[in-house]
């Protein structure tokens, strides 16, 4: 009996194991590649490169003449870093109000959140674009910026108020006997106390700004204002000589800073998204 | 502070989202619909054409059409093989295994990755005629499988970006291995005290008391395939591939809109996308409330 069930333990184990292999392959083949030289990544199916060479990598970071992936790394870090801050400052702040704050209609606006929450940008994509293009900000990082200092996130506040409906509201009168009031209420217990539910946000928030695509090229349109994923992008152009090394280097080196993510804040990430339901 | 203030500090910590929903939502919103009856090109005024778009829709648009059988057959090939798969994991990593929480985290780093261009990008390169794919298959003795590029046939097409979203199992994967764990242990040992194998346990007891994780995932996973973009864009080239294999309906939306600078006809389709989206959203909950199982 003891035997028997050791035995499955080990054939789970190892079908889980093979799964994983299977899973993860594609993408060392390609941190692998990054590293061989060109004319050896299509024979070789290997994951650890027979001959290693970091030529890709400089190729592909000045594959694009007089603006290099320097550029783009500052653009996509100044994208989602302002992205970041907007989404924890604004977002936090309509938390607060509709997770302990009364008010009149705070039910009906709190619905009106939900469903902006499932509504495809889509549906004012194109009118948006019409008010920035007007405005002169069409090849200006503001589009990709400003909407989220106007607390459009919802998924982000939904997160936020369901952690601020969790905290004790005995902290909140044992503050307010103390001379608090609503508004140092939130700096003084809401903030601290939401701390992970902010760190959520903001990992979130900056993977899905650091991986965006559809605003970015629809926004940006000078290679000067490209981020790395935009920069990605020329690399399949039917204009463009294909250099698989270079695509590889540098796509390898844009999901380096997710994997930095993902190694710091396992935790949190793997919390977040078993608490929450988030999509990675 | 005097108490007026502390009264309206609802609609204080509001200011931002009522400006972002109004300005950012709403109006842009009820623009939408109007530019949907329109002729614009975003350089001269829109000029009112009534239902033209939508006519134009249904009646000559074959990209249209063609892009909302891509989508559908994306949509809902890929959302169920992709919970599916991951809802089976779940249950095999529940039962203990040595290493969980690294095979956890190395399965949940295709979810992080999955949207991006970088992955595009590979799978573009897997899949197509000199791909990897092709030579794994020479190497285990298919020569005659190996001889097409799975991206450009506009056969297998789309099945290399359903595959590309089913390989994202990971984060639903964790949602139902939270879930699982949730179940209390008392229901299922009365279950197997009754005699009810192993099977019988998880398609009977356990799957009926994760109804409501299943099917919120079930939504969000419809409604972010059905946003699909990226992998659109970057695998098809940004023509959307062979007879139209790989134009998704975001695709298609963005070529008119941002390609061929037809804004009002690209408000329509956007129009036509969010009803179709809102349809299947308030589908789903409405089912909800007839066969998921609250406890």
């Amino acid at each position: 009996m003891m035997m028997q069930k050791k035995i499955k333990r080990a054939i789970r184990f190892i079908i889980i194991f093979i799964i994983a292999l299977i899973v993860l392959y594609p993408l060392l083949w390609m941190i692998g590649s990054s590293f061989k030289p060109e004319s050896t990544i299509f024979t070789d199916l290997g994951i650890i490169p027979k001959e290693f060479t970091l030529n890709n990598y400089v190729k592909g970071w000045y594959s694009s003449g007089m603006v290099t992936f320097t550029t783009y790394f500052k653009n996509s870090f100044i994208i989602s870093i302002l992205s970041v801050i907007g989404n924890i400052v604004t977002c936090t702040l309509a938390a607060y109000a509709f997770g302990r704050l009364e008010f009149k209609g705070r039910n009906v606006f709190f619905n009106i959140m939900m469903i902006t929450m499932m509504l495809p940008q889509h549906a004012t994509l194109v009118p948006q674009f019409t008010y920035f293009y007007r405005l002169g900000w069409v090849n200006t990082f503001i589009p990709l910026i400003l909407p989220k200092f106007l607390a459009t996130d919802a998924f982000f506040i939904f997160l936020i108020t369901q952690f601020v409906r969790g905290i004790p509201r005995e902290l909140d009168e044992a503050a307010i006997v103390d001379g608090c009031n609503r508004y140092s209420l939130f700096f003084h217990i809401i903030v601290p106390l939401c701390k992970p539910a902010l760190v959520t946000t903001a990992i979130f928030t900056f993977m899905w700004s650091w991986n965006d695509f559809f605003t970015q090229v629809i926004y940006l349109r000078e290679s000067l204002m490209y981020t790395v994923t935009l920069a990605l992008r020329t690399f399949i152009d039917p204009s463009s000589i294909s250099n698989y090394g270079a695509m590889f280097a540098m796509s390898t080196i844009s999901i380096i800073p997710i994997l930095i993510m993902f190694i710091f804040f396992q935790k949190q990430l793997i919390e977040g998204v078993a608490m929450s339901g988030i999509k990675g | 502070m005097n108490s007026k203030l502390n009264k309206y500090a609802g609609y204080v910590f509001l200011i931002p989202w009522f400006l972002g929903f109004f300005v950012l939502t709403l109006i842009p919103m009820l623009m939408s619909l109007y530019y949907s009856f329109t002729n614009f090109n975003l350089l001269s005024e829109p000029q009112f054409t009534g239902l033209s778009n939508y006519i134009q829709m249904f009646t000559s648009d074959y990209h249209f059409i063609n892009a909302l059988k891509v989508t559908f057959k994306y949509v809902f090939i890929s959302v169920p093989l992709q919970l599916m798969v991951s809802l089976i994991l779940a249950f095999i990593l529940n039962k203990g295994i040595p290493g969980l929480t690294l095979l956890r985290a190395a399965f949940y780093i295709p979810s992080l990755l999955g949207g991006s261009v970088a992955i595009s990008i590979l799978w573009r390169q897997i899949f197509g005629l000199q791909g990897i794919l092709n030579k794994i298959l020479v190497a285990i003795g298919f020569v005659d499988l190996a001889q097409i590029s799975w991206i450009s046939n506009p056969n297998t097409a789309v099945w290399t970006l359903i595959i590309l979203r089913v390989w994202q199992f990971g984060s639903p994967m964790i949602i139902f291995l939270a879930a699982i764990k949730q179940i209390p242990a008392s229901v299922i040992e009365a279950s197997a005290i009754d005699g009810a194998s192993r099977f019988k346990q998880i398609t009977k007891v356990m799957i009926p008391l994760m109804s409501p994780i299943l099917l919120f995932n079930f939504v969000m996973q419809i409604i972010s395939a059905f946003k699909v973009f990226t992998e659109s864009y970057i695998i098809s080239g940004g023509n959307g591939g062979l007879m139209d294999s790989l134009l998704f309906f975001t695709l298609h939306i963005y070529n008119e809109g941002f390609g061929n600078m037809r804004m009002g006809y690209a408000s329509a389709l956007s129009w036509v996308f969010v009803l179709i989206v809102g349809i299947f959203t308030f589908l789903a909950f409405k089912l909800s409330n007839k066969h998921v199982h609250y406890y």
